[in-house]
């Protein structure tokens, strides 16, 4: 094997700095295989190298909590002996230059990270973030990302609750494709990735080695350009039928207690799964090349070791269990073979052709990666606020602006994605893909799990600080308002080039932010992942951090988001203020964000989870959901729409602006409904928990009316709103 | 009675099929391997949803050539029960024991929703205590749905009443005749493309399933 050289360095993504780092620690100079595992290991996507100092500062801590971030995914007890296993992460750059693939192979690699932990993975979700849909460009990226989850989730069998679709031009060239997962494990089934017995044998098992991939993790850790296109090959292909057979595989290998630890190959491919594994034991791990089921004839080494090719799993037996692992496999149509061996003296060695072609002390490449404090410098936020000269906020013509909104693309239904998705599948659905969380069962308990993704990027433009609080507090806004308690979240932080200090600062701020409201609401992070390099020619993506946040509750106490029944009274529980900076209304007037965005009032928010909660308790909620971007009126036209019920709305002079009243994005606020019997109960609740309540109107008639403002008939919003998005992806062409 | 639930490799609709003919109707149900040539006795064969093989060349095209599927023939030759629900309907067309075929939805997509079914013969043991125009709610979730059948076979189809449930009001997959399910002639064999397991408890949204699964 030939010495690795500055030049080899550079084309792996490593720093002049860094390749002499890793010279000396070696105390020689790498070969060509050590250095490319270096480099791998090194990069952003596996070492998190830009991101650790910060990321130190989640909450990951918490009563319920069984494992926090540091495995293939985290845990939370659910009671009952059941936990909930889920994480998030993105597959951003492969989506981007090849959507259908990139997106389908994004949601294999999170459903292995999920089963990787014994549990049976039984809902995804995926929050999307795209240019305008009237750019033919941003259509087709989209049109390809919702076929691949579609075509790869619905096959391998794992039902989807939705998630956020949010557009908006800065993800132009750069789509944001985040994939969530969640499973149920018995808590003695849940199994680590770890290796941690000297003599224990390593078993390949799924899918060949192909020479696909090779060097995604480097591709995810550079900005998108023009060059980006010739990377193609770096995207890897999915074959969901083949994990699906490894699902059962693998589950079959827990229930029957044969393996000790289990890592499914993702980034970095074989290179990452075994150095994390033996890491995480501070073991060694000796590799075969010569074992590896392969795909291509004459592999080298360093294709073999770097090779991202799909549906692929390492598992770890003892000696005397490797015939049995066989046999579940060859039950399954899948092969399995024996690449190497755990042993105790720490160091990775690979072994080609009876040779050893690299040997590194793991340490260096877990623990002992680069860790960088990055540079960070404010942005002029102010000049971000500042309103666009000649701007008139608007205090006229109601009615079109409520319909201009329910048509919006930020604004109208998201049938369009869900009806591709599976939702029904697995028998624990009890809400789909709706304006709330989605909600399944978990089956031989009264446990209802409640899964919402958010993420607030106009407010992170604007505050990133505020943006991060005001993400986790929607989120868990919209749990409390259907009756939820939230239990952790899992978070995926998208956002451009960390290398300049004012990106580094968004990333900083907002992850404070979220750190300080995850804190206040007392929720732990218990997984996640980061995505930098969210760039492209024309700029970096909206600061993007997405929390998916997950709630428990007991079966029968819950509440729908949409109205439920006519002559049920609607009331406003929370403030409004003035605060119509960063909101939709602006955004759809001028194309722009800008303004001061909401205030956060964490105590308003904790005073309004009470009375949802004790509200709910009692039973007295007939619906209720949260009110976030675009404000009243969007959540009136979203409970009509969705419920196919009318609204007659009086609003009352309160010192606010009609605008403002109806768009202002104020947070700590949710819509509900009651039976007029039941308003004085409400009101109690709100007043022992201080929260404000107002009666605004009832649900019923044939129209969304506001007294002096507008009366539009549900059936006319009700076109606008469902077909919107429709129309623009099945009748525009690509 | 005694309910089998055969499992390809890539069934996905079989722990369904097993828990609500089992857990919740409380038939004695139980798996059936591919691989297997003994049907252990049951009554009613079910074959499930899901994506058999990867339903890489044609759906359904290559499980009728599974050990199993020689036995499940001969069952239901002899007047034994069988249900195959979406892929299952699939590999039923496949293997010759209904007539017709199902293609792609018109709408080019996977097509997930709850739709109304109406009742069209009640000459079935599966729907033998229900009244032609019944309405059922159940949901659909495919991409291979559109039943096709010349207009021979259709009349065919019609007089011999083999059509057992049409999609009411809209047809989600360009179905002929918005048909979403038929039976052989001797209506011991019943193949459709709605989930009737996934709507067996109220809680899940119906319940209206559990009526046609004995």
């Amino acid at each position: 094997m030939r010495e690795g050289t500055f030049q080899d360095a550079q084309n792996f993504g490593l720093t002049k700095v860094e390749f002499e780092d890793i010279k000396t620690r070696l105390e020689k100079t790498p070969n060509f295989l050590e250095l490319a595992i270096f480099s791998v290991m090194w990069s952003e996507h596996c070492s998190y190298k830009s991101s650790r100092m910060v990321l130190k500062n989640f909450p990951t801590q918490g009563p319920a909590v069984i494992q926090g971030p540091g495995e293939n995914a985290g845990v939370v007890d659910i009671g009952d002996g059941y936990t909930a296993i889920f994480k998030v992460e993105s597959h951003n750059h492969p989506s981007a230059i090849e959507p259908y693939q990139g997106a389908a192979t994004g949601v294999g690699g999170i459903i292995r990270d999920v089963f990787t932990m014994g549990a049976r993975p039984i809902l995804s979700l995926d929050p999307l973030f795209f240019g305008h849909p009237n750019d033919p460009h941003n259509r087709s990226l989209l049109e390809g990302v919702v076929a691949g989850i579609s075509g790869y989730g619905n096959c391998v069998g794992v039902p989807n609750a939705g998630g956020e679709l949010h557009f908006d031009k800065s993800y132009t060239i750069n789509p944001l494709v985040n994939v969530f997962c969640l499973g149920i494990a018995k808590k003695e089934e849940i199994r680590y990735a770890r290796a941690s017995e000297p003599g224990d044998i390593v078993m390949l098992i799924g899918a060949r080695t192909g020479r696909d991939g090779i060097h995604g993790a480097t591709f995810a850790s550079d900005v998108l350009s023009k060059e980006s296109e010739e990377k193609r090959s770096a995207v890897q292909v999915g074959d969901p039928f083949l994990e699906k057979l490894l699902i059962e595989a693998t589950l079959e290998l827990i229930e029957k207690d044969l393996v000790e630890g289990v890592q499914d190959l993702g980034a970095a491919g074989l290179t990452s799964s075994s150095v994390e594994m033996a890491g995480r034991g501070d073991m060694g791990l000796v590799l075969n090349i010569d074992a590896v089921p392969k795909r291509a004839e004459n592999m080298t080494a360093y294709e073999v070791m770097l090779s991202e090719s799909q549906e692929r799993m390492l598992v770890i037996c003892k000696p005397d269990r490797v015939e049995s692992v066989s046999q579940i496999l060859t039950k399954w149509e899948l092969e399995s073979a024996v690449v190497g061996e755990v042993t105790a003296d720490g160091l990775l060695t690979v072994i080609e052709k009876g040779e050893i072609v690299a040997t590194i002390p793991i340490p260096h490449l877990t623990k002992g990666a680069p860790c960088y404090k990055m540079e960070t410098s404010r942005p002029n936020l102010e000049e971000r606020r500042r309103e666009p000269h000649g701007f008139q906020v608007p205090s006229w013509d109601y009615a079109n602006l409520v319909k201009k909104m329910a048509s919006s693309f930020n604004g109208c239904s998201r049938e369009w994605v869900w009806h591709q998705y599976d939702t029904t599948l697995l028998t624990n659905t009890v809400i789909p893909p709706s304006l709330g969380p989605g909600i399944v069962r978990v089956k031989g308990t009264d446990t209802l799990l409640a899964i919402k993704s958010d993420a607030k990027p106009r407010h992170c433009y604007l505050n990133p600080f505020g943006g991060g609080q005001a993400t986790i507090c929607e989120a868990a806004r919209n749990l409390w308002a259907a009756g939820f308690t939230p239990l952790a979240v899992s978070d995926c932080l998208n956002f451009g080039n960390p290398t300049n200090p004012e990106i580094y600062y968004e990333f900083e701020q907002s992850v404070l932010g979220m750190c300080d409201a995850l804190r206040a609401l007392n929720i732990p992070v218990i997984s996640g992942n980061v995505s930098f390099y969210n760039e492209s020619p024309s700029g970096a993506i909206k600061p993007t951090p997405v929390v998916v946040m997950v709630g428990k509750a007991r079966a029968g106490k819950i509440n729908k988001p949409d109205f439920q029944n006519t002559g049920d009274v609607i009331v406003l529980l929370g403030e409004t203020l003035s605060e119509l900076g960063g909101s939709a209304l602006f955004e759809m007037l001028t194309g722009e964000t800008f303004g001061t965005p909401p205030m956060i009032r964490i105590n308003a928010e904790v005073s309004l989870s009470k009375t949802l909660l004790a509200a709910t308790g009692e039973g007295i909620i007939r619906s209720a959901t949260d009110l976030s971007e675009g404000g009243l009126a969007q959540a009136l036209v979203e409970c009509v729409c969705n419920s196919g019920l009318g609204a007659q709305i009086a609003l009352k002079a309160t010192g606010i602006h009609i605008t403002e009243q109806l768009f202002s994005e104020s947070n700590a606020r949710a819509l509900v409904t009651v039976s007029p019997d039941c308003v004085s109960r409400l009101t109690e609740i709100c007043a022992q928990n201080e929260t404000q309540i107002r009666i605004l109107g009832v649900v019923g008639g044939r129209t969304l009316s506001v007294t002096g403002s507008f009366d539009i008939p549900v059936q006319e919003l009700k076109e606008l709103y469902d077909n919107s998005l429709r129309k623009v992806m099945d009748e525009q062409g690509l | 009675m005694k309910v089998g639930v055969v499992i390809f490799p890539g069934s996905n609709c079989d722990m369904d099929a097993l828990w609500t003919t089992g857990a919740v109707k409380h038939h004695e149900s139980f798996p059936i391997w591919h691989q297997s040539q003994d049907l252990n006795g049951a009554e009613l064969i079910i074959l499930p949803g899901g994506f058999s093989y990867g339903d890489y060349l044609r759906t359904g095209a290559i499980a009728k050539f599974s050990p199993v599927m020689e036995k499940v023939i001969a069952h239901a030759n002899s007047g034994g029960l069988v249900l195959g629900i979406c892929n299952g309907f699939q590999i039923l067309t496949e293997s010759g024991l209904l007539p017709g075929a199902l293609l792609r939805n018109d709408t080019l997509k996977f097509e997930s929703r709850w739709v109304e079914l109406s009742v069209e013969t009640t000459r079935t043991k599966f729907t033998k205590n229900l009244s032609k125009g019944d309405v059922l709610n159940i949901p659909i979730a495919h991409g291979d749905g559109r039943y096709y059948i010349d207009n021979i076979g259709l009349d065919s189809l019609i007089s011999h009443d083999q059509i057992v449930f049409r999609y009411k009001g809209r047809n989600p997959n360009g179905s002929v005749h918005a048909i979403a399910g038929i039976c052989n002639r001797e209506g011991n064999v019943l193949g459709m493309m709605p989930h009737p397991e996934r709507a067996g408890e109220d809680v899940l949204g119906s319940s209206d399933g559990l009526k046609i699964l004995l």
